[in-house]
């Protein structure tokens, strides 16, 4: 899957950082930053995904995959916003 | 430190035949304009992208991204089937640059020909001129009465908005075009993949567009006769600072800075340091002097040229300078992202503490962490803009900073700007 976080959205409650701290960093106010470049293997996929699930202002989304695309495995549990 | 338009001196380098600039007080009519060669046919847009491409134009809006790229992305979405459209990016949200400013109120034509040659190459239908200042807004609107057919199929329309430093970012543009706030917004989608109404498009600042016409007439190698391989053509520089009013010079890239300073009246031996790129690019020391003005001399020395706007510093204190900027930052930032609104106003406190003689060592190291661990964490460049002026401090002015430890100095005292070394107040 692949994810963005927009931290225009952002409100600093530091979830995301707990349930996937390879992919959220914090500033010292808490508020988060995407690590890599959205791109989440299938091992990392639930962590990430909890991540995005519990964010209270929904600043993670996820990002479809581009037309054309071999459809992913996990295509069926999108949640993409738009 | 403020002054109006009147006192700027417009000055083109000797031996160089103004491309940008010109002489004469009123607006540049349509006519003289067209007898001038603008306003060129072009038949098949395919060859001018070649040209554009073959001449090295890069951005002269701050970011010195290739235009030929742009081009070339927002083109393929419209041979792919999409529509597509381009803004023409005159939102000059630099105070101390005045050059976009310039050009939109005295070559109103030229910014348009070269919006309705972008257009072309784009294939769009749609294109908006995006600006605060409304004399700039006025000369456009008049243009485009006169203009008529010369543009060709292209749609355009001014879009106006209140002036902002944050308000001339792509993201910022496309959302007022869009009906939104002048605020930017976080990437993916970048502009040329979803801009207005959704569709790709091309956001390009105005002086880039204002070459396009002379790389259409001319093509890239005249283009490139002027300036350094990696930064190609000349460029406008907005010049402040050192007690001077200001001016805007057309210079060819590649040019040395002391032989600017001396054509702008200041002796070289006098500078104490620039603050380089508008806001953007932060402070340079004493080796600005010797230094070229080009892209790749300037990250050398780990700068940037920007939007080619120089604050030249002889009596004013660099700490006293960052410390205005930076606060600068903290009032203009959009409130958008956690790391900016708190990093801003982090930063600028330990700036005017220093300043002010009551920082400490502990204070001095949380400003370099912050300089380095902020950067890229916000939706735009504001945050890292202000990490580039906190960094190049330390990094610049390391005798000055420690000499500010527990005690400020003189020079400081005296600066107290809101908006140092701006041009010109935008009402």
């Amino acid at each position: 899957m692949r994810i963005k976080l927009d931290r225009t959205l952002c409100d600093g409650f530091g979830i995301c950082a707990k349930h996937a701290p390879d992919y959220f960093s914090l500033d010292d106010w808490g508020y988060a930053c995407l690590e890599g470049n959205g791109e989440v293997p299938e091992q990392d996929r639930d962590a990430v995904m909890r991540a995005l699930l519990d964010c209270p202002v929904h600043a993670i989304i996820e990002i479809p995959a581009p037309k054309g695309a071999a459809p992913a495995a996990d295509a069926a549990a999108t949640t993409a916003r738009s | 430190m403020t002054t109006t338009a009147t006192d700027l001196k417009v000055d083109v380098w000797p031996g160089l035949t103004p491309r940008l600039l010109r002489t004469g007080a009123a607006p540049e009519e349509l006519q003289e304009y067209a007898d001038a060669g603008g306003y060129q046919r072009i038949d098949d847009p395919g060859p001018l992208l070649d040209a554009v491409s073959a001449s090295g134009l890069l951005g002269r809006g701050g970011a010195a991204f290739p235009l030929a790229v742009k081009l070339t992305t927002v083109r393929a979405a419209a041979q792919a089937g999409h529509q597509t459209v381009v803004i023409a990016n005159g939102e000059e949200g630099e105070p101390a640059s005045v050059k976009d400013r310039w050009l939109l109120r005295n070559r109103p034509h030229l910014v348009l020909d070269g919006l309705r040659l972008a257009a072309r190459v784009v294939g769009a239908q749609r294109g908006f001129v995006y600006v605060s200042d409304p004399r700039a807004a006025a000369a456009v609107e008049a243009a485009l009465v006169t203009a008529g057919t010369h543009l060709g199929s292209v749609q355009v329309s001014v879009v106006t908005v209140d002036p902002a430093y944050i308000a001339g970012e792509e993201s910022a543009a496309v959302r007022v075009i869009n009906g939104g706030p002048a605020k930017p917004t976080d990437k993916p989608p970048r502009v040329f993949e979803a801009g207005v109404g959704g569709l790709p498009t091309l956001v390009s600042n105005v002086e880039t567009l204002a070459h396009l016409p002379f790389i259409l007439r001319h093509g890239p190698a005249e283009f490139r006769r002027h300036g350094t391989e990696a930064s190609p053509g000349t460029f406008l520089a907005t010049v402040t600072g050192a007690g001077r009013p200001p001016a805007l010079y057309e210079l060819p890239h590649g040019t040395r800075t002391a032989d600017l300073l001396v054509r702008h009246g200041v002796d070289p031996d006098s500078v104490t340091g620039v603050l380089m790129g508008g806001y953007f690019a932060g402070l340079l020391n004493r080796s600005i002097v010797e230094a070229t003005l080009d892209h790749e001399s300037m990250r050398a020395l780990g700068s940037g040229l920007g939007c080619g706007a120089v604050a030249v510093l002889t009596e004013d204190c660099p700490v006293a300078v960052a410390a205005s900027v930076l606060s600068y930052f903290d009032r203009e930032n959009a409130g958008q992202c956690g790391s900016c609104f708190n990093g801003t106003a982090a930063m600028a406190a330990v700036a005017q503490a220093l300043r002010d003689g009551v920082a400490d060592h502990d204070d001095v190291a949380r400003l370099r962490r912050w300089s380095v661990v902020l950067r890229g964490r916000g939706a735009c460049a504001t945050l890292d803009g202000a990490a580039n002026v906190a960094a190049s401090l330390l990094d610049q002015f390391p005798a000055l900073v420690d000499s500010h430890i527990g005690g400020g100095c003189a020079d400081c005292a005296g600066f107290a700007a809101l908006r140092p070394f701006e041009v010109e107040a935008v009402s």
